[in-house]
């Protein structure tokens, strides 16, 4: 029993222990770390509902902004605003995008290219506040607060997010689609428009979502640009009210009611990503079944 | 099928290249006009030699199978002619490639009307994820603006064509995606009549498909025929002397450039190849 295949044998068992032993304590590393990891998701979860729940109401919704002494009314006017600026911000950021994705795809390791992806990266690490800072001196200081200014804040923020999913999805699309459609004489440009989008749009709507989403709480890049306001308003050149900024200011004012409802609002914007991020991923899975 | 001229040239890195006269004599003894004419044409991908100095005729209706080891440039050769290569970073090519009196690499000649002209099938089925109506209409869209009816009846035509009508009639707006690998693969097909090139460029078109599936498509390809030019790549030295009427062999040489060792009737290949190389391949002595 002292052969060269004998003392692996003896040593197998041993080493086999070992490696389930590995194994284990593995397997409660990397599942300790996910609960830790969902953890803070939950807690602000359950604090947003548990403290915003008691604010929240139809009124709340469907009214706008009250005197506390009137009871403090209701944050119609934010959500029009929000729904505004980010809907024109998206409207600047999401065809501009798009294009820029086309081009990165089609000339990658042209200069222009990579310098458009270099831009991306670097856009996207920027800090909010400078972005809102930036179109405050540009814009604001001569032309006064607007909600065009805030939109152009946001479409700053959305531009990398929207162009780096929608290149990274024109990748995955198959180069066979390309080839087949270049090779029954179809040019550059109808390619990536009628093969190769529809064939990432499940991935890029997601993206879109994911973005529109993002931006949706934005505050910073809105503080110094839309300013916010009290008013139901819809004039783009006047300043916009918006639920991140009716929250901030609701959750430093010193009355009690105030800070109730900035928890509602809160639980508003928490609702709005979560749908939003949900409707992505139906989009998602009912397109993917289209495909098949 | 013309009568048989043979013309074998030696492996090595002074291969002595076939001449455009000496394909023009080719084609003349066998009273066929060549579609498409390489002369001397060269493939590099960056410095490296993919296809060294082809010269070759590919004759008007007529089948031309492409044979050879993996590796050897077969797919580099076809794609060479409909300027599939152009898509790939790097890549160049010398020599020139003629489809019928013009040089397809000319500057002023245009890369949309080539491929117009000398549309292709590839290897793996690659049906659009769209209807199978709107795979068929692709082409012809991309043209004109054609009224309904029209477009109806060409791609009717395009799928009888393709003997894929009688089978996806009924569920022309269903995904083309839906449909079974050889039926893709007919679609595909049928996605390329529709524009009505002169020459159909084939890679490999039946090596995803089942021998059911490859049967159609060969019985296709010989109906095709009278109204197209045919150019196929094959792995099946079978299937080459089942539905070519001429067949190039390729090698590669020993510094991995591809190379046409032969060229003749494709009966005359797979019976009395002239060159030793070709016998050995053909008779799965190697490769």
């Amino acid at each position: 029993m002292n052969t060269p295949a004998a003392r692996r044998w003896t040593g197998a068992a041993a080493r086999e222990r070992k490696r389930r032993l590995v194994n284990i304590l593995m397997l409660g590393l990397t599942g300790l770390a996910t609960l830790l990891a969902l953890v803070p998701l939950a807690w602000i979860l359950a604090e947003v509902v548990a403290r915003g729940s008691s604010a929240l109401n139809v009124e709340f919704l469907t009214q706008t902004f009250k005197p506390t002494s009137l009871g403090g009314g209701g944050i119609w006017h934010a959500i029009v605003g929000t729904a505004i600026l980010v809907g024109l911000a998206s409207l600047l950021a999401v065809p501009i995008g798009i294009l820029a994705a086309f081009y990165v795809v089609a000339h990658p390791n042209s200069a222009m290219g990579l310098a458009v992806r270099f831009g991306t990266d670097v856009l996207s690490g920027l800090p909010s506040i400078v972005v809102g800072l930036f179109i405050y001196t540009v814009l604001v200081i001569e032309r006064g607060y607007s909600a065009w200014a805030g939109s152009l804040a946001l479409a700053i923020l959305m531009l990398p997010v929207v162009t780096r999913t929608t290149e990274e999805m024109l990748k995955l699309t198959p180069q066979s689609l390309r080839e087949a459609s270049l090779g029954l004489g179809a040019p550059e440009w109808k390619t990536t428009f009628s093969v190769m989008l529809p064939a990432a749009l499940t991935g890029v709507v997601t993206g879109l979502m994911l973005a529109v989403a993002r931006v949706s709480g934005e505050t910073a890049p809105l503080l110094f640009t839309a300013l916010g306001s009290n008013n139901l308003s819809v004039a783009l050149d006047k300043p916009m009210a918006s639920l991140p900024l009716t929250l901030f200011k609701y959750a430093v004012d010193p009355s009690k009611t105030r800070n109730a409802q900035a928890w509602a609002i809160a639980l508003v914007i928490v609702a709005l990503v979560l749908f939003l991020n949900i409707g992505a991923r139906l989009i998602a899975m009912w397109r993917s079944r289209m495909m098949r | 099928m013309g009568q048989s001229v043979s013309v074998t040239l030696p492996v090595g890195v002074a291969a002595p290249p076939l001449s455009v006269a000496s394909t023009a004599v080719l084609g003349a003894a066998s009273g066929l006009s060549a579609k498409i004419k390489l002369d001397r044409m060269s493939v590099y991908y960056g410095a490296f030699l993919a296809v060294a100095e082809v010269s070759l005729p590919v004759y008007a209706h007529q089948i031309t199978a492409i044979i050879g080891p993996s590796g050897c440039g077969k797919s580099t050769l076809l794609r060479a002619l409909n300027r599939m290569n152009d898509l790939i970073p790097r890549a160049r090519l010398t020599g020139k490639v003629w489809l019928d009196d013009q040089d397809i690499y000319a500057p002023e000649m245009d890369v949309v009307d080539i491929r117009r002209r000398v549309g292709m099938v590839f290897q793996r089925p690659n049906p659009f994820p769209k209807s199978i109506y709107d795979n068929v209409a692709y082409g012809p869209r991309l043209y004109d603006r054609i009224p309904k009816s029209e477009l109806d009846e060409m791609v009717e035509r395009s799928l009888r064509r393709a003997a894929l009508w009688d089978e996806v009639k009924d569920k022309l707006k269903q995904s083309g995606m839906a449909l079974s690998g050889g039926q893709q693969q007919r679609l595909c097909i049928a996605r390329a009549i529709a524009v009505e090139p002169e020459v159909i460029l084939m890679d490999e078109p039946c090596s995803a498909l089942d021998p059911v599936a490859t049967l159609k498509i060969e019985e296709l390809m010989q109906e095709l025929e009278t109204d197209y030019t045919i150019v196929i790549v094959t792995h099946n030295m079978q299937q080459a002397a089942r539905v070519s009427d001429y067949t190039a062999m390729m090698m590669m040489r020993p510094d991995r450039a591809g190379q046409v060792i032969e060229f003749d009737v494709t009966t005359k290949i797979f019976t009395r190849p002239s060159d030793k190389r070709t016998e050995d391949y053909v008779t799965g002595r190697f490769g």
